[in-house]
């Protein structure tokens, strides 16, 4: 049994931070860059001070030295030692622990095994790719045997098909070993993946801890709702299913077909960019499309947010300031929406 | 293919060296100067050099100065890699000599010289100890500097794999900090050789130097020469002597190190 507390944390950004992960958890602590999430890693690992206290099974490990913690790190930047092999770099935590050769030889040929890195033991780590550094990085803080593992970024500076690849790799890796692990991201999808709970973290305040269909659905705050992209949230009345796996949703204004094979969806949550806005009727099958009135625009930047009414639903869309100047909206004027359902996520009934 | 290219290009490399011997020949049988032993021509110089191997008079004073050359070099390297290491490693220790190793690393090593004639006198401890001078200052300052610019994060890493201090000093922080060890050493090893004939010349009797100003007394050019072509080729096999060693403990995993 593994779990850790944070108490009162304060270091840098982080204020306050009060956190409990629990047993063979994977908890996914997700915010913006600064927000202050590797910091909270550090702390747990204890490779920085801080003003607060952890605990590791309830036990208080604010003196106890990083390497005794029981704590696995993967680094953002991975740090493998650039002068050591593959094999040297996985065998490195279990040789200061002062494993026998045989233990630490058999350990080392398992985990290269198990991450499929067995051809590059004798390679240095600039001669790797992206990806096989991450799983090196990874087998080497495996190697221990640590019961809480802490992951910074695994999947960041990785193409998206290897990135994909990995993450679920790494998902069925930690669920198999049952190993508590935290894992930091500023991607919101990679959080969503893998995550059983998410904490959303923003200037080093902790705004929201729950799971990733609660965060979606229910976001605690505009901080929060800002983060996940201000999904607009459906309440589905009534569904009936079309075809094998296909299935028409109805709200009090909207009917949907959306790509589905189980028996009844609750809610269903439509992000602003999937929502597109046109002046003119647009050609195609009329299917997911609305005749709706403008209620609201606002400029940003680079995108514009439209709210639009169909019945009594408001949709918020967001569209490219591209996009938007090629069509003439205004305030009051009937449009056509479409909804292009890109992502997908739900609440079963 | 490729080793073909570097063969043509190591070819290429002799053809400047031959014109120039060349050259000197011709001008050297052409008695421009007044008396041929003032400019002698490149063959006289090789002949002398086959004479005075021969006669065993050149490998004993070479072996003096190579004698010489390796404990000073030894001794100064390994005091001032292990003065960085200490200096790198403990932040108190290298407040305190910082200062002091800054004060004394500008003066040049040749300027110890009368200082150190005065306090050890004209012995064999002379040319060691000035060399031992010459490589001790840079080595603890590239070793400092290499310790001190490995990246935290390999601290830190070693740090959550358990790693005890001493295993992070020996294990992580001196490999990582080798090639700016390998800087300084580099740096130096041609340098010993430079220095040593120096203070060969001005204070002892034996060795290259001593060896070059007994030619001068005699009006020997074609002995002086010999020596200065060893010296040469010295200064060049203890840089690249050096550099091969680099190569051996560094040369696998550092992208920083091409030959």
């Amino acid at each position: 049994m593994s779990d850790i507390e944070l108490v009162n944390v304060n270091k840098y950004i982080c204020r306050d931070i009060n956190l409990k992960i629990e047993d063979k958890e994977l908890f996914v602590i997700v915010g913006t860059t600064g927000a202050g999430k590797t910091t909270m890693l550090n702390v747990m690992a204890g490779v920085t001070d801080y003003n607060g206290s952890v605990l590791i099974n309830g036990v208080n490990v604010d003196s106890i030295a990083p390497g005794k913690r029981g704590v696995g790190y993967l680094f953002q930047d991975l740090a493998l030692f650039p002068h050591l092999t593959v094999e040297s770099n996985i065998a490195f935590g279990l040789r200061a622990k002062g494993y026998e050769k045989t233990e630490i030889d058999k350990s080392v040929s398992s985990l290269m095994e198990m991450m499929r890195i067995g051809k590059l033991a004798r390679r240095y780590p600039h001669m790797l790719s992206g990806g096989e550094k991450k799983r090196v990085a990874l087998a080497r803080s495996l190697a221990p045997s640590p019961a809480i593992l802490l992951l910074d970024e695994p999947t960041s500076s990785l193409d998206h098909k290897t990135a994909k690849y990995l993450r679920s790799e790494l998902n069925s890796l930690l669920k198999n070993m049952g190993i508590t692990t935290v894992c930091v991201t500023h991607d919101l999808r990679e959080a969503e993946e893998i995550a059983d709970r998410i904490a959303l973290i923003s200037n080093g305040e902790i705004e929201q801890v729950s799971s990733p269909t609660e965060l979606f659905f229910s976001p605690f705050n505009r901080v929060v709702s800002e983060f996940i992209g201000m999904p607009n949230i459906i309440e589905c009345r009534e569904s009936r299913v079309l075809a094998s796996g296909l299935m028409e949703v109805m709200s009090d204004d909207l009917r949907i077909v959306l790509p589905y094979d189980g028996n009844n969806i609750r809610k269903i949550a439509i992000w602003p960019d999937d929502i597109y806005i046109s002046d003119v009727k647009p050609p195609g099958p009329a299917l997911n499309r609305f005749k709706g009135r403008v209620e609201e625009i606002a400029q940003y930047n680079s995108s514009v947010r439209v709210r639009v009414s169909i019945g009594k639903t408001i949709l918020l869309a967001e569209l490219p300031v591209t996009a938007f100047d090629e069509i003439s909206l205004e305030q009051g004027k009937q449009v056509h929406v479409v909804i292009k359902l890109r992502r997908l996520r739900y609440v079963e009934a | 293919m490729k080793k073909k290219t570097k063969h043509l290009e190591s070819a290429w490399g002799i053809v400047p060296v031959s014109i120039f011997l060349t050259i000197w020949e011709i001008v050297g049988r052409l008695n421009l100067f007044p008396g041929q032993f003032l400019f002698p021509p490149f063959s006289a110089v090789i002949k002398e050099f086959y004479h005075l191997t021969a006669n065993g008079v050149l490998g004993k004073n070479f072996l003096s100065s190579l004698t010489r050359v390796l404990i000073g070099l030894f001794s100064g390297s390994v005091a001032g890699i292990t003065a960085g290491v200490i200096m790198g490693w403990r932040d108190t220790v290298n407040k305190a000599l910082n200062p002091i190793i800054s004060m004394l690393y500008p003066v040049p090593a040749l300027g110890w010289l009368p200082l150190l004639m005065l306090w050890i006198g004209i012995n064999e401890m002379l040319p060691i100890t000035i060399i031992f001078i010459c490589s001790f200052f840079p080595v603890v300052y590239n070793t400092v500097t290499g310790i001190k610019n490995v990246d935290i994060k390999y601290i830190r890493a070693a740090e959550t794999l358990g790693a005890s201090q001493m295993r992070i000093l020996f294990r992580v922080i001196m490999p990582l900090a080798l090639p700016n060890v390998f800087t300084g050493l580099k740096l130096e090893a041609g340098m010993a050789w430079r220095v040593l004939v120096a203070a060969e010349m001005i204070a002892i009797p034996t060795g290259i130097g001593a060896l070059i100003m007994k030619a001068e007394s005699l009006v020997r050019v074609d002995i002086i020469l010999v020596c200065l072509i060893v010296l040469s080729v010295m200064c060049l096999v203890f840089e690249k002597a050096f550099s091969l060693i680099e190569r051996h403990f560094v040369g696998r995993w550092s992208n920083s190190v091409r030959y």
